[in-house]
């Protein structure tokens, strides 16, 4: 009690600053010891194939439990996010690649067009959406990703000589392009290729750490403890004069930008395909959430590390794969629930009921 | 002009006018309680004063300010706070995190700010810690104030509204059924508390009660309210004996 009101005096060490300061070097340590093994080559290449589209998945988990643990609203279409992200990122990338030829340039510049489109989207989905609560608003969001996906699947972009060339439905008749300096961009529900690989290890791992460092002091900031109050009670909140819609919209912004920007490193680091965005990935990430602990944001981070490296790992099961899969999810739900598995994590991590959240 | 004057607000829910012709006027400082049998339509009252409903008649004015259809966000901005018939706090939050959302307007800062944690959240976020400390102190929860809200026992979770309500720096506080649940000890000291809130922040306090020791013994006007009608209106003294407030309490 006196050390802690010590501390409080100072202003800089609140009892939550160590909370996230855990997170953070757990999700450093774990990329730092993880790419030890992979130069060393302890680990193989398939371990390391795993690793930057983590990060990604650790950016969407994060940034949809603000949406769903903080906020408190069931969202079923954060991979439609990740989608506009990811194919802008990847247009903006191939368009601009010989007019840009530094990655050092273009890459950012990638990064952030994708980030705030996807923002954009949060933003336009969000606002007529604002009325909507619980089951009404998971049917929105997982038709907007569905629709999303679709979009994008029936997308035709060719650039030539004349400029660019766009086509919905219908692929871009070759005899209206010349054909000399005709380049497809999209083709379709073809997989997009020629994105150039900009996506290290190191700059998805930052990127991770940036998720944590906004999405955490979001949180612990006068505007998370009024979205948590809008989760808690939102009839006393309003009373409280908080305003509902404006926190809301902070939130999807908010999400659907780190969820973009996860689109954006996921394209420049592998091959990009419109179905890889559909709704058994939002569901996925969802999983990944509920497992964490619903509202805990290392928690997220941890599951989506088990949850997603868990099957590939196993690969060498074969049939069991699965099976060992399923035991894992309903043992991580079992601890979930189970109070002397919380009362260790609080002796672990000494944290206070208080910082549950964060 | 009183402090507070509303003039013949009402309101209806299907077929049944739950409030009708409501009238009321408190003056600035005073101790106002409001009673009436179950179902009278007490906290309906308090829905249409706080903006949770909108009076299809009527005018509502605090302080000269017309409040009249205003949203409940703008209400509490404009200086109405309120604690609610079944408790309502922000249960995943702490007791310290409850008083500070109710200084959510009082000691602003941008999300910005917050998250790239700039000299300016610093300073606004000690400035919150010291004022809610300072209220959790009024209501003797200081020594539960990292406690997760749910955590505290029925009767300190009262008392937590009541502070909350008082951060957001009302001009008038409405308690809807403040001592509901209390033991006689409890509600002696719940008692007590009121009176001190009520002279050290110079509060107007509005109060629907239904134990008629704590409004006999710190009310000084009464408004008895009875199928949504107004039955009586006055110095408590008065009201009290009243043969039809008796009658309406003890049944025909
Ligand atoms: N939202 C609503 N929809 C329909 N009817 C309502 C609504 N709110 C209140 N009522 C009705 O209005 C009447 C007055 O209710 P109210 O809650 O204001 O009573 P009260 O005086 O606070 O009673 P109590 O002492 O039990 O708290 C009741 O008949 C109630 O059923
Ligand atoms: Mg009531």
């Amino acid at each position: 009690m006196e050390k802690n009101k010590t501390k409080r005096v100072s202003g800089l060490a609140r009892p939550a600053f160590r909370s996230k300061l855990i997170t953070y070097v757990l999700a450093a340590g774990f990329f730092g010891v993880s790419a030890l093994l992979v130069q060393a080559e302890v680990a193989g290449s398939l371990y390391e194939g795993l690793l930057i589209p983590m990060c990604c998945y650790i950016m969407m988990a994060v940034s949809l439990n603000l949406t769903v643990g903080i906020l408190g609203e069931l969202s079923l279409g954060h991979a439609g996010f990740m989608c506009v992200g990811a194919y802008v990122g990847a247009v903006f990338s191939i368009v601009t690649r010989t007019a840009i030829p530094s990655a050092w340039i273009r890459f950012p510049l990638a990064l952030l067009l994708g980030g705030l489109t996807a923002a954009l989207f949060g933003v336009v989905i969000g606002i007529p959406i604002l009325r909507l609560r619980g089951d009404y608003l998971a049917i929105v969001t997982l038709a907007f990703g569905e629709i999303i996906r679709k979009l994008v699947e029936n997308l035709y972009i060719a650039v030539d000589a004349n400029g660019l060339h766009f086509s919905f439905a219908k692929a871009i008749d070759p005899l209206s392009m010349d054909l000399a300096t005709k380049k497809d961009i999209l083709n379709g529900p073809m997989a997009v290729s020629g994105i150039p690989r900009d996506t290290t290890l190191l700059l998805a791992v930052l990127f991770v750490m940036l998720t944590l460092f906004v999405v955490m002091n979001l949180i612990d900031s006068r505007s998370g403890r009024a979205i948590m109050a809008i989760r808690d009670n939102r009839i006393a909140a309003e009373a409280t004069g908080i305003s509902i819609t404006k926190h809301k919209l902070i939130v999807f912004t908010v999400s659907a930008f780190f969820a973009g920007l996860a689109g954006v490193l996921y394209a420049h680091s592998s091959t990009l395909k419109s179905t890889q965005f559909d709704y058994n990935l939002s569901i996925q990430i969802l999983v990944f959430v509920v497992l964490g602990g619903i509202g805990s944001t290392r928690g997220a981070m941890i599951a989506t590390v088990i949850l997603y490296a868990l099957p590939e790992l196993l690969r060498f099961l074969q049939d069991y794969r699965m099976l060992v899969y399923a035991i894992v999810l309903i043992v991580m739900m079992l601890l979930n629930n189970n109070a002397r598995f919380h009362q260790l994590k609080q002796t672990l991590f000494q944290r206070k009921a208080k910082e549950e959240t964060t | 002009m009183s402090f507070l004057e509303v003039t013949n607000i009402g309101i209806s829910f299907g077929g049944l006018r739950a409030v009708d012709d409501f009238c009321l006027h408190i003056e600035k400082g005073e101790l106002y309680g409001l009673i009436g049998p179950n179902g009278a339509g007490k906290t309906t009252v308090f829905n249409l004063l706080t903006g949770v409903y909108k009076p299809d008649r009527g005018t509502i004015v605090l302080d000269g300010e017309n409040l009249t259809g205003k949203s409940p966000i703008e209400i509490n901005q404009h200086g109405m706070a309120r604690t609610f018939q079944n408790i309502r706090l922000f249960h995943n939050l702490s007791v310290l995190d409850n008083v500070k959302v109710g200084l959510h307007n009082q000691i602003p800062y941008s999300a910005l700010e917050g998250v790239l944690r700039l000299p300016r959240y610093r300073k606004a976020e000690r400035e919150m810690d010291e004022k809610a400390e300072e209220l959790l102190e009024v209501f003797d929860l200081q020594g539960e104030k990292d406690y997760l809200s749910s955590n505290l026992p029925y009767g300190k979770q009262r008392k937590l509204e009541i502070a909350r309500a008082l951060a957001t720096n009302p001009k008038l506080l409405l308690l809807d059924e403040p001592a509901a649940g209390m033991n006689p000890n409890e509600t002696e000291e719940l008692m007590e508390t009121i009176q001190l809130v009520r002279k050290r922040f110079d509060m107007t306090i509005l109060l629907i009660e239904h134990d008629m020791k704590l409004v006999s013994g710190i009310c000084e006007e009464l408004t008895v309210l009875n199928f949504g009608s107004i039955l009586a209106q006055g110095k408590t003294s008065q009201v009290l004996n009243n043969p039809d407030v008796i009658t309406a309490y003890l049944g025909e």
